[in-house]
């Protein structure tokens, strides 16, 4: 994983700012008013994490900061301070990333693939708090992420098959 | 080991990749040293370019340079057929999104704050924002070369046309409108591209039509289009938005002018919207004509599409929809008059179904009306009037290929959501009315007549025996890609993990056409398993010299060998790969799709596209609940049953089913693109309502397999467009069926169900006289 620093416009120098990415502890040097999405993607070479409307509405930058899932395009790197981030590229990584990431493939959820980081992020903080949710729970917990392939159905049906497996393995 | 064989729901190649983050699309890519792009857009619909003053924009640091009209070399003119759009526009701008400059700078930030500071004096002239302004006697004229503001105007006449309305029984009369739809696939349009040191241009695109590109691009530019490289990866979706250049000709007018450095393109989501290509707003007016027992006799149809300030592909799309104007059924006398109009709005494009889901709307809610009037169950009265193979549709053309639909509709009558539906109906809630609505619907695969539809397919085994398909169609996230894998596997008998695909590359692939029209699986899938089947006899035939036999009998390829079945001895691929030369490890293969073999005499005035013979088919059904109190719609239970041919994978079959039915309820209950006096108000996905999880229900998708259509690789057709045509008129004869009302404009949001509901004769729009 490459640190280069931000080529920020904005008139703040540079900062460091440590966090953990990934389970692994880093610091970078960035603008303090750097968008996350810009830092993960431009400076740290991490584009799994997409954007897709730069406002807040799509969910396609989901990332998990402490374990909940925020919009990485409405924050700015000094916010990421001492916190532990996860974005996609950690799920190959982990026994329930892989579970996700099984189902995701297996059951057809994955057509362009522009919106499924920011789902499996959505969903994984899920799973993680409530193992085996129902439908109507997956449904309303990932009513924030858009998706225009879809129409979510197999989406849906991959959260709520990982859920079960995830639960088989815990 | 993952076998590929066909008719099984195979996991897509590329799921993996894209589910772990590492697929890669356009947008990831960030060159090293590289410089952003952004265009200065001023935001007036029509009016005429007196002052472009940079120095602003100059003045901020990271700004590198930025570009007029002036510095456009060659025509300064793209579009995919009539090319009247300008990269940068010098003298007038004909919609709000029309560019004027183009600014370069070292950093997105830089490159966005330098466009804003340009200074731009445009001097407003008066424009046409809808059609009757556009169609006025007099109106102002939004390209001098097109008197009335006409850009295609056409007609459809089959047997006694119009007169034939004299001799039904009953007839029905109705006039429809339908909003503009944006594409607002999550990836927006975007691009790198960088000057290579012999004066050739790279590109990586987000693109539908990279081969293509390269002739808009080098027309525009004034460069040949040889010295243009593109490739066009994985698309983060596309339904027609990224076919025509978007990013592609102020990209490759930045990179003459970025010193070698490579730049970057990439639109915000308030640019796609701006700048972007949208589906046509349309205006229908029907008449439709029937024998006592429900025969269809006559049909008149007029429509009207909106294309707003560029050409891009409105005549074509105004084609499609008078072709499907008649809807799946057999009329005998049709008169079916179409005009594709300028305006100053937004420019319409392709999007998916182009063309065919505004005119689906008008024939599946008059069936419903005539239903009515008939006092006919509405479901019979499609049956009885839907076409099969061997009758002649609506637009004259004898149908010689597949035809579906009749299997469609007595799949959809035999459902329980079908049979229950009276039930259904009658245990609503409180404050709730329930629904059921159906339609029929239908939509060509292919460019039709006048046009070369055709692919040139490549496999490759390297010197490993693994194998490689050049793709030369872009995956927009359809999956075609995954299809060829799959195609290539079962031809190959060999396992996904010896098997894989590379995007489009012009350099390395063939050109094959657009990703577009549900041509990609048919036309490259076909061409594939000729390049395949040739590649397997010569692996034969080169195992069969190795082994010393006197000929290629008994001789099978199989996973990783071919074996020689009497003596049971083989050579292994990666021995093979081996010994064979480079060019001996390549195959072509080509197909040119059917075209109509007597065209009747019926269409007039089509530049390209008429006819059609390809259809795929589908029947659809539609649950809703109306919430008597508020006018909200929500969709209960959706099925629809789709006629594809031989089903070749049947969850990709299924994923392009939802996604379209998806689209298509957006665009029934959620999705309306408003503009006020060539205005954008709905800017950005907190104004424009993309369908969410919560505003869909479970689709329910079947395959209608009754025929096999034997023209397609293993018997299948393109159905990546009809799912779109069915929501809209479902949901409105639902939303009739519940008794609120028959709702004639889209999208049906609370507001509008609740004017209807209230006053059932109130009419939603006041109509001007129809020209």
């Amino acid at each position: 994983m490459t640190n280069h620093p931000s080529p920020s416009a904005s008139a703040d120098d540079p900062a460091a700012i440590a966090f953990t990415l990934n389970n692994t502890p880093v610091t970078i040097q960035a603008a303090p008013d750097r968008r996350v999405i810009d830092l993960l993607r431009e400076d740290l070479g991490l584009t799994g994490s997409k954007e897709g409307c730069g406002t807040g509405e799509c969910g396609a930058c989901t990332i998990l900061v402490d374990g909940e899932p925020r919009l990485a395009c409405l924050m700015l790197a000094a916010q990421l301070a001492g916190r532990s981030v996860e974005t996609v590229e950690s799920l190959e990584a982990s026994p329930q990333g892989r579970v996700l990431l099984d189902a995701f493939e297996t059951h057809g959820a994955v057509q362009c693939g522009y919106c499924t980081p920011g789902m499996e992020m959505t969903a994984l903080a899920l799973l993680r708090r409530q193992p085996a949710p129902d439908r109507d729970t997956v449904r309303r917990a990932l009513s924030g992420n858009l998706c225009r392939c879809t129409g979510y159905v197999k989406i849906i049906d991959s959260v709520t098959r990982a859920g079960v497996d995830v639960k088989a393995d815990a | 080991m993952r076998s590929m064989r066909i008719g099984e729901s195979a996991k897509r190649g590329d799921a993996r990749a894209k589910a772990a983050g590492r697929e890669h699309y356009a947008a990831d890519a960030y060159p090293e040293n590289l410089l952003w792009a952004q265009a200065v857009r001023p935001g007036v619909p029509s009016g005429r370019v007196v002052r472009v003053d940079a120095a602003p924009a100059l003045a901020v640091p990271g700004v590198v340079k930025v570009l007029t009209a002036a510095e456009v070399p060659g025509t300064n003119r793209q579009g995919i057929i009539h090319k009247d759009m300008p990269v940068l526009a010098r003298e007038r701008v004909l919609y709000c999104g029309d560019p004027v400059a183009l600014v370069l700078a070292e950093s997105k930030a830089a490159a966005q704050l330098g466009a804003s500071l340009v200074e731009t004096d445009i001097q407003p002239l008066p424009g046409v924002f809808d059609l009757d302004m556009a169609l006025a006697p007099g109106a102002p004229l939004v390209h001098a070369d097109h008197p009335g503001n006409i850009l295609a105007r056409a007609t459809i006449r089959n047997g006694d046309g119009a007169d034939a309305l004299a001799g039904c029984d009953v007839v029905v009369e109705g006039t429809f409108s339908t909003p503009v739809q944006a594409h607002a696939f999550l990836e927006t349009e975007n691009g790198v591209a960088w000057l290579l040191p012999d004066g050739g241009l790279r590109m990586e695109i987000s693109t539908q039509s990279p081969f293509r590109d390269r002739m808009e691009i080098g027309h525009a530019l004034g460069l040949a289009f040889d010295r243009i490289h593109i490739l066009s990866p994985s698309l983060g979706g596309g339904f027609g938005g990224k076919d025509g250049a978007t990013v592609q000709c102020l990209l490759g007018l930045a990179a003459m002018h970025a010193g070698g450095r490579p730049v970057k393109m990439s639109w915000s989501r308030e640019e796609s919207f701006a700048a972007g290509y949208k589906r046509h707003a349309c205006r229908l007016h029907y008449r439709l004509g029937a024998l006592r027992d429900g025969t269809l006799h006559c049909l008149h149809a007029r429509l009207w599409y909106d294309t707003g300030a560029y050409a891009h592909l409105g005549a074509e799309v105004m084609e499609l929809g008078m072709e499907h104007a008649g809807g799946p059924y057999r009329i005998d006398h049709t008169l079916i008059e179409g005009q594709c109009v300028y305006t100053n709005n937004p420019v319409g494009g392709a999007m998916r179904a182009f063309g065919v889901c505004q005119a689906s709307f008008a024939f599946e809610s008059m069936m419903d009306l005539l239903a009515e009037r008939l006092q006919m169950d509405p479901l019979a009265l499609r049956i009885t009037n839907a076409l099969v193979r061997g009758d002649t549709n609506a637009a004259g053309v004898r149908l010689e290929n597949s035809t579906g639909i009749k299997d469609c509709l007595e799949q959809v009558r035999r459902h329980p959501l079908w049979q229950e539906r009276q039930a259904w109906q009658r245990q609503a809630p409180p404050f709730t009315r329930r629904g059921v609505g159906l339609a029929a619907i239908f939509n060509a695969a292919g460019y039709g007549g006048g046009v070369r539809d055709a692919a040139i397919a490549k496999i490759e085994m390297d010197t490993q025996g693994a194998f490689t398909v050049h793709n030369a169609v872009t995956d927009m996230g359809q999956g075609n890609s995954s299809a060829f894998l799959q195609i290539a596997g079962h031809v190959l008998g060999q396992p996904a993990e010896r098997l894989a695909v590379r995007q489009p590359d012009t350099r390395t692939a063939y050109p094959s056409g657009s990703s577009s029209a549900g041509r990609t699986t048919y036309t490259y899938g076909r061409a594939l398993i000729t390049a395949c089947e040739e590649l397997k006899s010569r692996l034969v035939n080169r195992a069969g010299l190795i082994l010393f036999l006197p000929n290629d009998d008994d001789l099978v390829l199989e996973p990783g060998r071919v074996r020689h079945i009497p003596s049971d001895r083989s050579v292994t691929l990666e021995q093979l790969g081996g010994l064979m030369q480079p060019e001996e490890r390549v195959c072509l293969g080509h197909f040119t799709a059917p075209v109509c073999g007597c065209v009747p005499d019926t269409g007039k005035d089509f530049f390209i596209g008429f006819p059609h013979v390809i259809f795929s088919y589908a029947a659809h059904l539609a649950r809703v609940e109306i919430d008597t109190l508020t006018g909200a719609v929500r969709v209960a239970d959706y099925l629809a049953v789709t006629d594809g041919g031989r089903v070749l994978n049947p969850a990709m079959f299924d994923q392009q089913v939802h996604g379209g039915v998806a689209q298509g309820i957006g665009y029934a209950l959620y999705e309306d693109f408003i503009c006020r006096d060539g205005r954008i108000l709905t800017g950005d996905l907190t104004t424009y309502i993309v369908p969410g999880t919560l505003d869909l229900p479970d689709i329910v998708s079947i395959a209608a397999t009754g025929e096999v259509e034997e023209s397609g690789p293993f018997g299948m057709k393109g159905i990546g467009e009809v799912a779109m045509n069915g929501p809209l008129p479902a949901i409105a004869n639902a939303v009739a069926d519940a008794g609120c009302g028959r709702v004639h404009h889209a999208p049906l949001t609370p507001e509008a169900v609740l004017r209807h509901a209230a006053h059932p004769g109130f009419p939603i729009v006041k109509e001007r006289s129809i020209p």
